[in-house]
């Protein structure tokens, strides 16, 4: 009693907690802080969304007029390129006079966009500060890019991610589910008593081995197969990591299925042979519909394995942050992302934020599919009697 | 010719001896009841006839078991094709978890009939000689798992009558009843009877004495006495029967 309290209540303060951070992103600019984006007093634009400045910065806009404002092609300016305007004297040894030439230039050009720290903001500056937005859910859930560390306005688009998790996570269900079902049809259904006996603890054993190995295993082995196989140019590719998260996903999926496929009561078992069935039709129409709840539950949790599964993952996947398009590209899951990129995130900043924000957004797709799991134990029990 | 007989069959389950030289000769269109105390092999008797035992492992069978006068043990016998000639009741009602309709039709639907006409008559017929289509004829999409435990015992016989075997084993069919759903299917036997060669395992007197033409009386894996019913009960050969019978031991 007391000690389910404590576990609950722990839980309960490990969600909060990474919810509180979590959330914390959407009050946080995606601009880069201590830095001020300026445009010239008579440009109209106002407001630039995140995806629109890493655009202009990529130079893949190059004009007001796709962004809401005049015909004016865009003059990027960075603080660095200062000198090619200005002499080292009219600038100042100590860039005393920074604030007021980064003044005046954009106050000359009506096209230009300048990126600068705050502090050569001049005092009476004469053009327009664009007003950082916070990031929306919009940004997060719609962004295409996931690259918090871009200058000078982060992406934060979780797509490229979720989908890479999906097609991973389904890639390796799909490849998991026959095989496991056909092991633990004949494990229950086929094989001698002894047989199973050898077979159940080595199976078991599987979900004992350190995922680091099975990371090694995907890299050592599936890699290059997939690579030579399908002639990518790089083996690590989505299905290297659908590949080893089905053989991570095996032992729970058998376990389950088999459980639930033995407890099929044995005079159903007769009742359909004596009429003539065979042993396949009795599997077929008798044991895995009765099993069906179980097995489906133990799909679901390979799945929930498969999908908060890091290291190996990590290791096999290429980790691209693009959308993908095919299992054969290089992808990179919601976990692998956290793994690789919290130690790296300045704790308390906007990419740290955005990584727990990644969490809660795993944390809900992983509840959500168990309590798919418990709905469908519950139904099976309501269905018994 | 015999519908069923057994000649010296020996069965074990390991080492242990469950039937010892067991020899009986059933007429067809009869209804012979196998009677003894716990344990002393009547329902390993019974399921020698559809093969059912050879799902143990460990078991060994010797002896012939014939049917229509062929060893249905012999190589080359499909036990699958058997097992469509001889229907089986087992002690507890062991419906599938599918509808009604879908219960009485599996057997036609894994012999591969696919006419669903024929499959729509072949239920409806199966349940009105099992007496419930009154009780099941607006229901039949439900789970046959709604229905009482009497309905769906005679749920499972009209299950076991749909392929229309020419032999139904039923082992302890009315054990899981109450005195109503028994008397049902015992009036059920008799009418089947014109039909079906039965075989039916019994732990209660009256209804051996009731239902059937022919008694066999096992005792510790032997076949004690075999005769007509009537004889049996009346007039027993041997002690051990009349002290079973008459509720002495067993
Ligand atoms: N699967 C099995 N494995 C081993 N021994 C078995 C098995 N089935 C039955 N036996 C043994 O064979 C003997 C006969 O069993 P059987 O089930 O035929 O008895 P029965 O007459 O039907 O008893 P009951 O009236 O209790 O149903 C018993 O001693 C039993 O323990
Ligand atoms: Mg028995």
């Amino acid at each position: 009693m007391l000690s389910s309290t404590v576990t609950s209540l722990t839980v309960l303060l490990i969600v909060v907690f990474l919810f509180k951070e979590g959330v914390g992103v959407f009050d946080k600019t995606a601009m880069e802080e201590g830095f001020v984006i300026a445009i010239n007093k008579n440009n109209p634009v106002d407001k630039l969304s995140s995806e629109q400045i890493k655009n202009i910065y990529d130079q893949k806009i190059i004009s007001w007029e796709e962004v809401g404002g005049k015909k004016d092609s865009i003059f990027l300016f960075r603080v660095d390129d200062i000198s090619n305007f200005y002499t080292d004297e009219q600038i100042g040894e100590n860039f005393e006079m920074l604030p007021y030439r980064l003044s005046s230039l954009v106050d000359s050009f009506p096209g230009v966009i300048a990126f600068f720290p705050e502090k050569y903001l001049d005092k009476n500056f004469k053009g327009k500060k664009l007003e950082a937005d916070k990031v929306t859910l919009a940004e997060f859930f719609g962004g295409e890019e996931w690259f918090p560390t871009a200058h000078p306005s982060a992406q934060l688009g979780v797509k490229p991610l979720i989908l890479g998790t999906l097609w991973v996570s389904l890639g390796a269900i799909l490849l998991a589910l026959p095989l496991a079902l056909a092991a633990a049809i004949y494990m229950s259904e086929i094989a001698k008593e002894r047989v199973r006996r050898i077979m159940k603890p080595l199976i078991e054993l599987l979900a004992g081995i350190p995922s680091v190995v099975y990371g090694f295993f995907g890299l050592v082995v599936i890699v290059p197969l997939i690579q030579s196989t399908f002639g990518v140019a790089v083996g690590e590719t989505g299905l290297a990591g659908s590949i080893i998260l089905g053989i991570m996903a095996l032992p729970t999926i058998i376990t389950i299925s088999e459980d639930a496929m033995r407890n099929t009561p044995r005079a159903m078992k007769e009742a359909s042979l004596a009429l003539g069935a065979s042993k396949w039709q009795t599997i077929y129409r008798v044991v895995i519909p009765h099993s069906i709840s179980g097995i489906s539950a133990g799909a679901i949790l390979g799945i929930g394995r498969a999908i908060g599964e890091t290291m190996a993952v990590l290791m096999v996947t290429g980790n691209a942050a693009v959308i993908p398009h095919g299992i054969l590209e290089p992808m990179r899951t919601i976990p692998a992302t956290i793994a690789a990129e919290l130690g790296e995130a300045p704790n308390g900043g906007l990419h740290y934020k955005a990584l727990f924000a990644l969490g809660c957004v795993l944390f809900i797709i992983t509840l959500f599919l168990n309590l798919t799991v418990e709905f469908i134990s519950n139904r099976k029990k309501a269905h018994k009697h | 010719m015999f519908k069923l007989e057994s000649k010296n069959v020996d069965v074990f389950y390991g080492s242990s001896q469950a039937l010892k030289n067991v020899n009986i000769e059933i007429q067809n269109n009869t209804v012979t009841a196998l009677i003894g105390p716990s344990g002393c092999g009547k329902s390993t008797y019974l399921r020698l006839f559809n093969r059912m035992n050879d799902l143990i492992d460990g078991i060994k069978i010797d002896g012939q078991v014939l049917i229509d006068g062929q060893d249905i043990y012999a190589k080359g016998v499909n036990v699958d094709i058997l097992r469509k000639r001889v229907g089986m009741v087992f002690q507890k009602p062991n419906p599938f978890p599918k509808t009604i309709f879908e219960n009485v039709a599996y057997g036609l639907r894994v012999n591969g009939v696919k006419d669903e006409n024929f499959i729509r008559e072949r239920v409806e017929t199966s349940i009105k000689q099992v007496v419930l289509w009154d009780e099941v004829k607006d229901k039949m999409k439900r789970s046959a798992f709604e229905l009482s435990g009497g309905q769906q015992q005679r749920l499972c016989i009209a299950r076991a009558m749909a392929i229309e075997p020419s032999i139904i084993l039923m082992d302890e069919p009315t054990s899981a009843l109450d005195p109503i759903s028994t008397s049902k299917i015992e009036e059920l036997i008799h009418e089947l009877k014109s039909k079906f060669t039965i075989v039916i395992v019994t732990h209660n007197m009256q209804q051996a004495a009731r239902v059937s033409d022919k008694t066999a009386f096992f005792y510790l894996g032997e076949l004690v006495e075999y005769g007509e019913t009537k004889q049996i009960f009346t007039n027993p050969k041997q002690e051990k029967t009349q002290n079973y019978i008459t509720g002495r031991f067993g």
